[in-house]
């Protein structure tokens, strides 16, 4: 039993991270239609930058609570500005353009952003500070971490958070307005370009605290780890349904236990087999994803 | 920042000054993964050939004339190594420090042979590169993966007594040949793994491997592979506060695995060349590449330094660049090294680079047995 | 005057103040990557301010350029087909009789004396390139024609390679009889592949053929037993010499004119392709797959059949791979890969043969003849990728489409 719990409790940990980095696809992908590739990088400069500004604040004496929470503000609001920045040069002006464009654009930024943190810091693997001290009241228990928990709860709080902000809120509808249908939102005096900009900077910043929050846990960085976390996360959200905030939550989650399972039962060896193998197995019966929405086509 | 400035500088003089220079300098070829996902294990070669050319020019160089490196990027993928090789041999180069990956050096080694090119990796391991005999050209200044396997597996059940053993590995080329090899000498001796499974590196999350090492029961773990998944497994184990023992090779013998680790690398072992830490060699050059580039060095590093020392000083001692007498000459001195001093037996894998166990004991690795 | 100065020099301040503004943005955004370098372990940490600077001033000039550069692009020529110049030159190429068949001759005796004339590195580049531009006109069935968005290509490359390199590992059977069993493989693949994607749609195809792409390399890296795993297979024969012993340079000119003559081939099947039926039902698939349908053509066949003949080129090039370089490993076959011959269909325009062979030979060599910036080769990659496809979205070479045009006079037919 506690085997499967541990697995469990994995699984979520790596469910949550993926659920975060997979809600910044989705919800570009719902605006814009657009797989943002690049993504995956501003996680991992999410995590690079908080590891800058902790080991900055540390020297200054800071510590605890604290480090954490301003490391993880700073590397949000860096990610947001490589978003933003990202979209305005890469994007916005192909939003006329073939379908297939910006995606090889994406891919185009994909390698300039790996190798700009490769030329700017190194290539070598840098040790990342935990910064999520142990629970006291998690001290005797084996099957979960204290790090597990924190991520499993602040991935939670972030989803309600950004659900609550597509729901109530004015430029939440105007997001969602957007997703809609992009012409008559304009006519109906939406500003379009501010919409993207504020979807791709709060995509951003949710894969920054993805980023900071795995990089404590596991406690070393290196330019390459938005790429497998990457595609993960898109498989994640695909999984879930495209366009669907649930269902990228969801997603996450599945993939995540999936491979935790799979591994745990199986072999570590084919651990990404099931994860793909699964994603085939539900698009044949579900082509929109687990929550995704069956678009009826006019003709 | 002082960096870019050499590198530079060193591209634009490459550009203007190659022609020039073509015809008076030994060629040192460099090929290894200079970008991409295993440029942390190709970049510190290069390094370490700058510093040890740096060094031989400013001596004067070999044979009175200067070196140049011709640095080429792999990306550790079998057809660019091919390609690589294919332009290391059209410019001339005199000798090879690489490839990195065994699957780019064998891709790239058959180029090398047909050209006569005498070839040195710091970090190829797969056994058939010298065992086969297909590639007289080729020789290591790193021990090949039944060496080490052979040791962790007698190291563990001769001096540790354990009786069941995981045998985890990263899926790479290095990395699942020792673990293999591992497991083939456990079998022979009578031990089968509870465990034998390959890790996804990069991954985000290795609780779930943690978990079945645990519950396999398992009292060693043998792991084949490099330090960065290395850590990840040893702070996951004991996070999770197991006891088991950790066992690896020399892509964790590395300080930054000791730095990465923290507090969990205690008692961890792994095997590695003899005497690195004391050599004097080792330290000077340690020194050199902080004062240069302001960090650490990464994998292989030292093999490379070593290398680089071997190939240019071969070269010395052959009194030619002649393929034969270069050849021959590697075979029949011995090399003062960061690694000790060695030589390389008939078929290319190095003699006096002995490997020993070594464990971590107050944040450093000490040799605990050969 | 004096007013057109006035305003001359506001619109030029407001210029100047929006290049400080992208100098200042670009300066904070770089700052904590490219300025500061810590080691948390050693606790120590270092300021580059040099870097700030020469950011905010490169930042300052390449505003101007991106600024004045999209500007021309979106007041430009039609967007959509070549602009104005080009189109009258590819015109006048194509059908004037006198320019194209000099044009082609000179083509032709540069490339079969390439190797002649150049080292055996510049050949084995080049016949890299060639294979990539085999594996573009086949991902461009798919991709151009078809419209189908496969992100896991890589998958009949590699069981193509794979093909040859175990039934020449384990039965010794030589390239030439590998050659089209290895297409024909691939090409069963390609149906495997296509039949659980029929129904799913744009991106969802894409991911799937995605996971695709990584199974089978997953399965080629853990499947020891049947692949060698990550070690791969070495020792792969190379192509057949009729009794003649060559040495490698002579191997690589050879293999360099099995490529041409392969590449040949291709466009001109492809070519035929595309103005057969089955093309145009492609085409059709592409632009409207619900009015394809209500035209009577067969989905499931179509879109069968464009997987299945897009991959066998795959396959071929595969088999070519595992030949030329006698070595393979699951490492060659990435996602990455797939990403690349995507961006090589993409970049040099979808659906046009010039275009896929100017994308190819772009992509290709361009990093080849970039070493000479030895560490930011791949970083002026990425950047020439994003600019490549900010300023010609629709391909270096656009797909000119089928025209028909009657002349009155000389009853002329179609324009290719």
């Amino acid at each position: 039993m506690e085997y499967f719990l541990e697995l469990f409790f994995g699984g979520l940990t790596r469910g949550s991270i993926y659920a975060l980095i997979a809600l910044g696809y989705t919800m570009v992908y719902g605006i814009i239609e657009l797989i943002n590739f690049a993504h995956g990088e501003i996680y991992m400069i999410g995590a690079f930058t908080a590891l800058i500004a902790a080991s900055a604040l540390a020297l200054a004496g800071m510590s605890g609570w604290s480090l954490l929470i301003l490391a993880g503000i700073v590397a949000m609001i860096y990610s947001a500005a490589y978003g933003f920045t990202l979209e305005k040069i890469a994007y916005k002006p192909l939003r006329t353009a073939p379908r297939l464009s910006p995606l090889i654009s994406a891919i185009g930024m994909s390698i300039f952003l790996q190798n700009y943190v490769l030329l700017a810091q190194t290539s070598d693997f840098m040790s990342f500070p935990a910064l999520i001290e142990e629970f006291p009241f998690m001290e005797d228990v084996t099957f979960m971490r204290s790090s597990e928990l924190v991520i499993f709860v602040t991935t939670v709080v972030a989803t309600t958070l950004l659900t609550v902000f597509i729901r109530f809120t004015r430029m939440g509808r105007a997001m969602r307005a957007v997703a809609q249908d992009k012409t008559m939102a304009m006519l109906l005096g939406v500003n379009v370009n501010r919409v993207i900009s504020v979807t791709f900077v709060i995509g951003s910043a949710l894969a920054a605290v993805g980023g900071v929050l795995i990089s404590s846990h596991i406690g070393q960085i290196n330019f390459y780890i938005g790429f497998i976390a990457g595609i993960k996360a898109f498989t994640a959200a695909v999984l879930g349904g495209i366009g669907s905030i649930p269902g990228a939550v969801l997603g996450g989650m599945v993939l995540g236990w999936t491979e935790s399972f799979a591994t745990g039962y199986v072999s570590s060896d084919y651990e990404d087999v099931f994860a793909f193998g699964l994603l085939v197995f539900i698009l044949i019966f579900r082509p929109a994803g687990i929550l995704g929405r069956t678009t009826s086509e006019k003709v | 920042m002082k960096r870019f400035h050499i590198v530079f500088i060193t591209c634009v003089c490459m550009l203007c000054a190659g022609p020039a220079l073509a015809a008076d300098t030994i060629k040192l070829g460099v090929a290894g993964a200079h970008s991409g996902d295993l440029a942390s294990y190709g970049l510190p070669t290069l390094n370490a050939a700058k510093l040890v050319v740096g060094d031989m020019n400013a001596k004067g160089g070999v044979l009175g004339r200067k070196v140049e490196i011709l640095a080429e990027d792999d990306v550790c993928k079998p057809e660019v190594a091919a390609n690589v090789g294919s332009k290391l041999v059209s410019e001339k180069a005199t000798v090879v420090l690489g490839h990195i990956c065994s699957g780019a050096t064998k891709a790239a080694l058959s180029t090398y042979n047909e050209a006569r090119l005498v070839t040195m990796s710091p970090s190829a391991t797969n056994v058939d590169l010298t065992k086969s005999g297909e590639y007289p050209n080729f020789f290591r200044t790193i021990s090949p993966d039944d060496a080490q396997a052979l040791l962790e597996v007698n190291y563990a059940l001769n001096t540790l007594k354990v009786k069941k053993v995981a045998v985890i590995h990263d899926k790479g080329d290095y990395g699942k040949g020792l673990a293999e090899f591992a497991r083939d000498f456990l079998e022979k001796r009578g031990i089968k793994p509870v465990l034998f499974e390959g890790i996804t590196p990069g991954a985000v999350d290795y609780s779930a491997i943690v978990q079945k090492i645990k519950f396999s029961g398992a009292d060693a773990v043998i792991y084949g592979g490099y330090h960065p998944e290395a850590a990840k497994i040893v702070m996951g184990m004991r996070k999770k506060k197991m006891k088991t023992l950790f066992i690896s090779d020399d892509g964790v013998k590395d300080d930054t695995f000791i730095k990465v680790a923290g507090k969990y690398a205690e008692g961890v072992y792994a095997t590695g060349p003899i005497d690195t830490s004391k050599s004097p060699m080792a330290v000077a050059a340690i020194e050199q590449h902080k004062k240069a580039y302001g960090a650490e060095p990464g994998a292989f590093y030292l093999n490379a330094y070593a290398a680089a020392i071997c190939l240019l000083q071969g070269i010395e001692k052959a009194g030619s660049t002649d393929y034969a007498a270069v050849s021959k000459a590697l075979r029949t001195n011995w090399f003062d090294t960061p690694l000790g001093k060695i030589s390389f037996d008939e078929r290319g894998d190095a003699k006096g680079i002995g490997f020993a166990m070594y464990r971590v004991k107050n944040g450093k690795y000490v040799e605990v047995g050969k | 005057m004096a007013i057109a100065w006035k305003s001359l020099t506001r619109r030029a301040g407001g210029e100047v103040a929006r290049s400080l503004l992208a100098a200042v943005w670009f300066m904070f955004l770089t700052f904590p990557i490219m300025v500061i370098k810590v080691s948390p372990l050693d606790k120590t940490i270092e300021w580059r301010w040099m870097r700030m600077v020469y950011v905010g001033v490169g930042a300052f000039f390449l505003s101007f350029v991106w600024r004045y550069l999209l500007e021309r692009k979106e007041t430009g020529p039609d967007k959509g087909e070549a602009g104005s110049w080009q189109k009258r030159v590819g015109a006048r190429i194509r059908t004037d009789r006198r320019v194209f068949i000099p044009l082609l001759a000179a083509v032709g005796a540069f490339v079969l004396v390439f190797p002649l004339l150049f080292s055996s590195y510049q050949t084995s580049i080049m016949i890299t390139a060639l294979m990539y531009v085999m594996l573009g006109l086949g991902l461009n069935i798919v991709v151009g024609l078809a419209g189908l968005l496969d992100l896991g290509y890589v998958a009949f490359y590699a069981v193509g390679a794979y093909f040859y390199a175990l039934m020449n590992h384990h039965f010794g059977i030589g390239f030439w009889v590998a050659l089209p069993l290895a297409g024909l493989l691939a090409a069963t693949f390609g149906i495997l592949l296509g039949f659980p994607v029929l129904r799913l749609r744009g991106d969802y195809l894409a991911i799937v053929t995605l996971g695709f792409g990584e199974i089978i390399r997953l399965i080629l890296e853990n499947w020891n037993e049947f692949s060698f795993g990550p070690s791969g297979i070495a020792g792969i024969s190379r192509p057949f010499t009729f009794g003649f012993t060559l040495t490698l340079e002579e191997h690589t000119i050879y293999l360099y004119y099995i490529m041409i003559g392969l590449v040949l081939f291709t466009i001109l099947v492809v070519g035929r392709l595309r103005n057969s039926r089955i093309g145009r039902a492609w085409i059709a698939l592409r632009e409207d797959e619900i009015a394809c349908q209500a035209m009577g053509i067969d989905k499931t066949r179509t879109k069968l059949m464009a997987f299945a003949l897009g991959a066998t080129w795959a396959g071929f090039v595969g088999c070519i791979l595992a030949a030329k370089t006698t070595f393979i490993n699951p490492a060659s076959f990435t996602f990455m890969e797939s990403a690349i011959i995507l961006s090589i269909v993409v970049l040099g325009g979808m659906g046009s043969i010039v275009g896929v062979i100017v994308g190819a030979f772009v992509l290709i060599l361009l990093p080849e003849y970039l070493r000479a910036f030895s560490e930011y080769r791949m970083l002026a990659f990425g950047a020439a990728m994003v600019l490549i496809m900010v300023f010609r979205p629709q391909g270096i070479i656009s797909g000119i489409r089928q025209r028909y045009e009657f002349h009155a006079q000389t009853g002329e037919g179609a324009q290719p």
